[in-house]
């Protein structure tokens, strides 16, 4: 072959550096994200709607299939309520069903809609600050940008 | 070392078969589908309908003042921005004269009362809108109620429903409504730049039990019902006054009747 010394001893020299990340990472544990699961906003309801809609199993794994299912169901289709599989009734409504419990504790940190001179009402939006907030502790960890706050926001008591 | 072209050919089809199965087998066996075991349902607190429409009543709307109040309070609920630029303007409700509304059908000799009434002009919700049909992902579509509205989440900004609607009810956002939405209501979401938004006959309040923002705001002005339901104040408006749609000759059947001789004094 060619030259084929200097092109297999590129190749290793390239193939070492692209993997040195991997191979200087192994054996290391990376910290999980923090999910705050016990907020205070959760703590003060009645023990019985400390519950999520689905349990926290199913939540983690199928949260993204069940808001589309929400969307359309309650954009499209008129229909309101979820009726989970323990037969209890949710209004859906992301901001006043999800956020009632993962809303954002940070009201010291309200990120205001982007303009700030215009704008009286300060939303804080779980998604868009830093954690360690609900929907931002996990997306962040796992680099996956919900586009839900380019247009829903926190609901009304949260946004002073 | 080296291969003939048979030989090559052969190889390169057994590496993409080989290829091609063995994706198969890691993802062909994984779950795709979720499967929730509930159910959904209509709040009983909700208005219902078989076609909603609104009548103005043009002896309620004798100054722009009158309309301006009804235009601010959808515009707020709605967080419609207000853009310096008229070219980029978002308008849910908007007001016009005689001619622009009723477009084809002057009478020179018709009442200077008439003529230079301020219209208040939204989306008509017609019974064949012509703008669900260019809609090519159905980001617009009728509801059961004949509500025509909108699935922003599903609009890709494409702004063949703008061409479609004869009656101008539709605004893009060019610009990113944010910065420009006055005072944030938290009611209702707001809009991203790239998605055509417009009138939604407050849905979003109908399924809460209340009627459209502008009707409450009216004193009256403005008639909100069913016009399936024989009772109904708009039906009994409708059937028994001399009403008037926008452009009823394009076929759309508007939703929303002008009442232009209802008051005693019109």
């Amino acid at each position: 072959m060619y030259k084929g010394g200097k092109i297999f001893a590129s190749l290793i020299i390239f193939a070492a550096l692209f993997t040195i990340p991997f191979f200087y990472n192994m054996g290391k544990v990376n910290a999980g994200p923090d999910v705050a699961l016990n907020t205070a906003a959760i703590q003060q309801l009645p023990a019985s709607e400390q519950q999520c809609v689905e349990s926290p199993e199913f939540m983690r794994a199928n949260h993204m299939q069940l808001l589309n299912q929400w969307r359309e169901e309650a954009v499209r289709n008129g229909q309101t309520v979820y009726v989970n599989s323990q037969g209890k009734e949710f209004e859906i409504s992301l901001q006043d069903t999800c956020l009632k419990c993962h809303a954002t504790e940070s009201a010291s940190k309200p990120a205001v809609l982007n303009n700030p001179v215009s704008t009286t009402a300060g939303v804080s939006n779980p998604a868009l600050n830093e954690s360690p907030e609900f929907c931002a502790s996990c997306h962040d960890y796992s680099a996956v940008k919900p586009q839900c706050w380019s247009c829903h926001f926190e609901p009304k008591e949260a946004a002073k | 070392m080296s291969i003939n072209r048979r030989q090559f050919l052969r190889r390169a089809g057994m590496i993409t078969a080989l290829g091609l199965g063995s994706s198969f087998v890691i993802s062909g066996f994984r779950k795709k589908e979720v499967a929730v075991a509930a159910e959904f349902a209509t709040t009983p607190k909700g208005l219902q309908a078989k076609r909603w429409a609104m009548v103005v009543d043009m002896s309620k709307f004798k100054t722009e003042a009158d309309i301006n109040g009804v235009i601010e309070a959808c515009h707020k609920l709605h967080n419609v921005p207000k853009f310096p630029n008229t070219k980029d303007e978002i308008k849910w409700i908007w007001e016009d004269d005689y001619h622009h509304t009723f477009a084809g059908g002057h009478n020179e000799y018709l009442d200077d009362h008439v003529l230079h009434s301020p219209f208040m002009v939204l989306c008509n919700h017609c019974e064949n809108p012509p703008c669900v049909k260019a809609c090519p992902t159905q980001a617009t579509f009728q509801r059961p109620d004949g509500i025509v509205s909108m699935d922003y989440h599903r609009c890709i900004g494409c702004r063949f429903c703008m061409g479609a609607c004869p009656f101008g009810a539709r605004s893009f956002n060019f610009r990113d409504p944010r910065p420009f939405i006055e005072e944030v209501s938290a009611e209702y979401p707001t809009r991203t730049p790239g998605v055509v938004e417009k009138c939604n006959f407050c849905y979003e309040r109908l399924a809460d039990g209340l009627m459209p923002a502008c009707v409450e705001k009216s004193n009256g002005g403005l008639i909100f019902g069913d016009l399936d339901d024989p009772d109904s104040e708009v039906r009994k408006i409708v059937s028994t006054k001399f009403t008037i749609r926008r452009k009823p000759e394009l076929g759309t059947q508007p939703s929303v009747y002008y009442l232009v001789g209802g008051g005693e004094d019109a």
